[in-house]
């Protein structure tokens, strides 16, 4: 029973990994709180079905999805973020809001408001004994959300663009004086983020079998919560975070039996958790 | 009828955009979980009244007094917490909220709450009648609003928002003067929340959802932060849209966050607020019909602003 629950908190924290890690990229270089990646979360797992029922093959609709919605992402930040870097923050975040109610309108105008199935064969078993069960597409997010986070990592510490990253994290005007190309990180930030979010957009509709419109508003919240909870845009932090959540939503709603409903103890953890280090969890100065 | 209806609700918006603008607007502390005072307002009283059979007369100062006693613990957290960790942090407190409202069986959990009307001099308190307490009460925190504008508190204010390190550097008690915005501010949303449960006579705990907090948040953002014109315009605007664009009524929502896009990416400043085109535009017809009034004053506001 608990080995299933922590399973169970494993595999809705790898989820929440993904889908926050580009949010907190976007956070970590231009201290911007990016509600619409929550919108590329939703587009991602509507690309990803529509081009699965044109091609019947999954992994050209996941890889084909993923690269739509980074491009997406390019286009969002050449054409509303960059230019609203010397405002104060609250502007592009009620910027970010109004293209999160957009994309999700636009999406209900499109492919219909109703719930659509996402019903992958997937070409391996899961595991099934007794007081345990592993559902394929369990395995298939774990492997996949650590593969994408290695890769994250690998990226971000061992090669000449992470660094450019990290020296533009720190200090946005230096690194632009030291000769690295911002805007380049800015729009390779904004692929590799708004893609990770269309992966974990995908992989949710395949877990839970559906796919709706407003699919990224728990996930939007949930986001925000996370990235401001691992510290400064700190992608560890943010993975340490969303694993975090993942278990103690798990567990209290599994055997604490709080009366509140799993995504308000998310946000009763949050709330407590920054009080007691108002700074969030990885932060430099803590 | 149509015209009174839509004018109460146009009037609880323009409160709800008031008071948030004490908060966000004046001590710019990023508030995105006002509904939740809206709320608690509202379930206060509606208790009070449906529940225990009091007075809505006493519900109403009742209401307020205990969203604002919330907002001091709110105001509290804020001292610990800054920017966007307020922001989420406030998100979260909307969420729980609505998540308290929506599993207490006391409160009416997911079937909501009846409320009964009011009362005044032994007749039911009709739309009309609401009208004018709406209106009313949108004088006086106006008048407020102002009052705090040209006192020592709306300076003090308007130092923690333009920096906070300097302020307090002025011998500005930052603290305190945040915890009294915040203080302010949802009094006034409590306030209306027992407005807004009586009128309606049934409230819903999604009627304090996050989507409500961003409206609000939107209309003092589109009108112009930081100002009663812009406020109240704002409130105005997005409380008509979807009356005006019901003939469209499915690409609402569509419209609405693309204006909100459009809005901040070509002119953050909202419609009314400082140094925006239109203010500027209207600033202008001032100073030359009132030359020697206006000039030195609005002259030199619209030369610097950028």
């Amino acid at each position: 029973m608990i080995v299933q629950q922590l399973l169970n908190g494993v595999v809705i924290g790898g989820v929440y990994a993904l889908t926050a890690m580009g949010a907190a990229m976007v956070y970590g270089i231009l201290r911007i709180l990016d509600l619409a990646s929550a919108g590329a979360y939703a587009i991602g797992a509507y690309a990803g079905l529509f081009l699965y029922m044109a091609t019947d093959n999954i992994v050209i609709a996941f890889i084909g999805a993923i690269l739509l919605t980074g491009f997406f992402g390019t286009a969002v930040q050449k054409l509303l973020y960059i230019p609203m870097l010397n405002r104060p923050p609250i502007v592009p975040l009620i910027a970010s809001i109004g293209l999160f109610i957009f994309i999700q309108d636009l999406l209900r105008l499109v492919a219909g408001p109703r719930i659509r199935e996402f019903t992958v064969q997937l070409p391996f078993e899961g595991v099934k004994t007794e007081g345990l069960a592993v559902h394929p597409t369990w395995i298939l997010i774990i492997v996949l959300a650590a593969v994408f986070l290695v890769f994250l990592w690998y990226v971000l510490t061992r090669t000449r663009i992470g660094l450019a990253w990290r020296a533009t994290a720190q200090d946005l005007e230096i690194a632009k004086a030291m000769g690295v190309n911002i805007n380049k990180v800015v729009a390779l930030n904004f692929f590799l983020g708004y893609s990770f979010a269309a992966a974990a957009g995908i992989m949710v509709g395949m877990l839970y079998n559906s796919v709706f419109p407003t699919m990224g508003d728990v996930p939007a919240y949930k986001m925000l919560a996370l990235i401001v909870l691992g510290g400064l845009g700190s992608p560890v932090g943010t993975v340490v975070a969303a694993l975090l959540i993942g278990l103690v939503e798990t567990l209290v709603a599994g055997y604490i039996g709080f009366f509140l409903p799993r995504d308000a103890i998310a946000f009763v953890a949050l709330i407590i958790i920054l009080l007691v280090k108002p700074e969030g969890l990885m932060s430099k100065k803590a | 009828m149509y015209e009174l209806v839509v004018g109460i609700n146009i009037g609880i918006f323009i409160l709800l955009a008031l008071s948030l603008n004490v908060i966000t607007g004046y001590a710019g502390q990023p508030s995105m979980g006002h509904a939740a005072f809206f709320g608690i307002g509202a379930y206060i009283a509606a208790v009070m009244t449906s529940k225990m059979d009091l007075s809505f007369w006493l519900a109403l100062p009742v209401a307020g007094i205990v969203a604002g006693i919330v907002g001091v613990l709110l105001g509290l957290i804020s001292l610990r917490v800054r920017d966007d960790f307020l922001a989420v942090t406030t998100i979260g407190v909307n969420f729980v909220a609505v998540a308290i409202f929506h599993y207490t069986p006391y409160l009416g959990s997911s079937y909501g709450l009846a409320v009964n009307k009011p009362t005044l001099f032994g007749s039911e308190l009709g739309n009309s009648g609401f009208f004018i307490l709406v209106s009313v009460l949108i004088v006086l925190v106006c008048f407020l609003c102002m009052k705090i504008q040209s006192s020592w508190l709306g300076l003090a204010l308007s130092g923690i928002r333009n920096n906070e390190e300097a302020a307090a550097s002025l011998g500005i008690d930052v603290n305190k003067f945040k915890v009294v915005a915040f203080t302010i501010g949802t009094t006034i949303a409590g306030c209306t929340g027992a407005i807004y449960a009586h009128y309606m006579g049934f409230i819903y705990s999604t009627d304090f959802a996050f989507v409500t907090s961003i409206s609000i948040l939107s209309m003092i953002v589109i009108g112009g932060m930081g100002t009663i014109r812009g406020a109240v315009v704002g409130a105005i605007l997005l409380g008509l849209m979807p009356e005006v664009f019901r003939f469209i009524s499915d690409y609402r929502m569509l419209l609405y966050g693309g204006l909100l896009v459009l809005m901040m990416r070509f002119q953050p400043q909202g419609l009314l607020g400082e140094n925006s085109y239109l203010w500027r535009k209207i600033a202008l017809c001032f100073t030359k019909t009132d030359a020697c009034m206006g000039q030195g004053k609005d002259g030199r506001m619209t030369d610097h602003g950028k």
